[in-house]
């Protein structure tokens, strides 16, 4: 028997990537080793000014051209990955680790205490996500930890009523009778039947978040509130040097250019996933 | 239209919520600008105050009473419109709002005239022609538009009409505003900016609402009868997505909230969210509580009209 030595690659297990999804794949890839390995890579320190002259243009020397202060953009934009994608990670998996939980639990759980919370997270949905960035960060001041927390609270319950919905519908499901009927415990029930069957929605819906949360974090360093300087991530990058917007510097155009490929490309690939993976009802 | 008292009581219960969430919504304000931060008399005093004039300021600030007391007692000022004193220019909140706010009312307004129509026709015409070279593109652009930040569309605009094109200045309000050539001008790269981040949302939604109105049997009965693409479209599926439409208006006007908020920071703009920004860099607590509230305010009130509307137009949600 040669089977339990297959490899389960996803083709073999039915799923097929789309190419518009593979390249998005690809490029997600590429900046989530760029945020390991990329200060091994920058071909300067980031924060060395090595260039004598301010907005410099693209030359064999710097290849992005250098920043306000003369330091060398590739670099920065290299180290900024780092801040960019590991503390949106880190927010994402926050928010839909509790988000999830906590609608699996009120899924099975119903009665006051689904109402009860269902309430309360809908009411902090009433609060636009910026703005609440905005007032945490003027109550307690910005630093990466109070960033990925505020973060992950904002985007905590939009992803708790995505799966408190799938709990809902897997839970009238004959199988999760049969187990509760075997008398299987509450947490066998909401960890072996209800989460194996609504992970792959939860992972998509993950991926969308990721993107907004992208964009939040990029928007309120943007507004100097978020990642602060001797650090950057991209929106600090952008920030930072917008006077140079009137030279045409690309200083300004390269962290642009580097948040846009990467939330275009997460967007390409949840778009595309095999609909096997998106929706398990179909 | 009749409407059965069921209704108004949906109606009712919609409204209701809204005020719940309001509630909570103005405690979380409450608690993170003024429990959070730790004791305000030690903050507005710096490090070197003696205890004794800590002690001081916070009786004559009523920071003594209990954290309740104070939160309603904060309340009833909002509805009174006593938003107590800022603390870094000793102004009344009130007065340093009155003129911000009719200005970022007025940015609102310009956007809402342009938007809407722009992007209902746009989501209608490509949701009329589905798979057209038309759909295609704008499909392109909503999701280009909808996937960076707000802050690369204000930047790629000033690239683009002022450093190449050379028609706009880069910044609204440094420029003297003396004729209406000069208004317009400076209005016009905030009101380019938003439109195209508000417009963006409405017209996926849009689109989205009309295409699952098409798929209905009874306007695929209409196809099936010989009407044209056009007569389906306009005459059988638009009159059903009317009220879906409108919802997706009011909710993709909720972007502006957001949008708003880095568009008057880009552009100099004198209204309430560069009010805000500014407020929160001086650690302004009176002055950031009023901005926020003003915020959420206004984005609950369009997305309870989007809930009431939707509700209003579809008798399927009454039952």
């Amino acid at each position: 028997m040669s089977l339990p030595l297959r490899i389960p690659t996803p083709a073999r297990l039915g799923y097929s990537f789309n190419w518009t999804g593979r390249i998005g794949l690809a490029i997600i890839l590429f900046w989530a080793v760029i945020a390991f390995i990329g200060p091994w890579l920058a071909p300067y320190p980031p924060g060395e000014m090595v260039d004598w002259d301010y907005f410099g243009g693209m030359s064999g020397q710097y290849w992005m051209g250098t920043d306000y202060l003369g330091r060398d953009i590739l670099s920065r934009v290299l180290m900024g990955a780092r801040y960019t994608v590991g503390i949106a990670l880190a927010s994402v998996v926050l928010a839909c680790a509790g988000g999830v939980l906590l609608g699996m639990i009120a899924g099975v759980v119903g009665g006051w205490f689904d109402t009860l919370l269902s309430r309360l997270l809908d009411a902090f949905n009433g609060i636009p996500s910026l703005l609440f960035g905005l007032v945490v960060v003027a109550a307690v001041g910005s630093s990466i930890p109070v960033l990925i927390a505020t973060l992950a609270a904002i985007y905590l319950p939009g992803s708790y009523r995505f799966a408190r919905a799938l709990a809902v519908n897997v839970n009238t499901m004959d199988f999760v009778t049969v187990a509760r009927a075997r008398g299987e415990g509450f947490f066998y029930l909401i960890l072996r039947e209800i989460f194996p069957n609504i992970l792959g929605p939860v992972l998509a819906d993950l991926g969308l978040r990721f993107v907004f949360i992208v964009l939040v974090l990029s928007g309120l360093s943007f507004l100097g509130i978020g990642v602060q300087p001797p650090h950057a991530d991209w929106g600090a990058l952008v920030r930072e040097n917008i006077e140079g917007l009137s030279l045409g510097a690309p200083a300004v155009v390269f962290p642009s250019i580097a948040i846009a490929s990467l939330t275009i490309s997460v967007n390409l690939f949840i778009d595309n996933l095999p609909t096997r993976i998106r929706d398990r009802s179909e | 239209m009749l409407l059965s008292a069921t209704t108004w009581l949906l109606v009712g219960q919609r409204l209701g919520i809204a005020a719940l969430t309001l509630l909570i919504v103005s405690f979380a304000v409450f608690f993170a600008t003024e429990l959070l931060p730790g004791d305000v008399a030690e903050i507005l005093l710096g490090q070197a105050a003696t205890p004794e004039a800590v002690a001081g300021l916070r009786t004559a600030m009523g920071l003594d009473e209990p954290a309740i007391w104070r939160f309603l007692s904060w309340l009833r000022g909002l509805f009174t419109g006593d938003l107590g004193m800022s603390y870094v220019n000793n102004v009344q909140v009130s007065d340093m709002l009155a003129g911000r706010l009719a200005n970022s009312l007025r940015l609102a307004g310009i956007v809402t005239v342009i938007c809407v129509p722009v992007a209902l026709t746009l989501g209608i015409a490509s949701a009329m022609w589905r798979g057209s070279w038309l759909d295609r593109i704008v499909s392109v652009l909503t999701i280009s538009v909808i996937s960076v930040p707000e802050f690369m569309v204000a930047t790629l605009a000033v690239l683009i009409f002022a450093v190449w094109l050379g028609w706009l200045p880069a910044l609204s309000f440094g420029v003297e505003v003396d004729s209406l050539g000069a208004m317009l001008r400076a209005y016009a790269m905030p009101v380019i900016t938003l439109s195209f981040v508000v417009a963006a949302q409405m017209i996926r939604m849009t689109r989205a609402a009309v295409i699952e109105t098409v798929n209905t049997p009874y306007v695929e009965m209409a196809l099936l009868k010989g009407a044209s693409r056009r007569r389906m479209v306009l005459g059988h599926a638009l009159p059903n997505a009317l009220g879906p439409i409108a919802n997706a208006v009011a909710l993709s006007l909720s972007y502006l909230v957001g949008g708003v908020i880095i568009v008057e920071t880009v552009f100099n703009y004198p209204g309430v969210a560069k009010l805000m920004v500014d407020a929160v860099s001086t650690r302004d607590l009176p002055l950031i509580q009023s901005c926020a509230m003003i915020f959420c305010i206004s984005y609950l009130l369009l997305i309870t009209i989007a809930d009431v509307v939707a509700l209003l137009s579809n008798p399927r949600l009454r039952r």
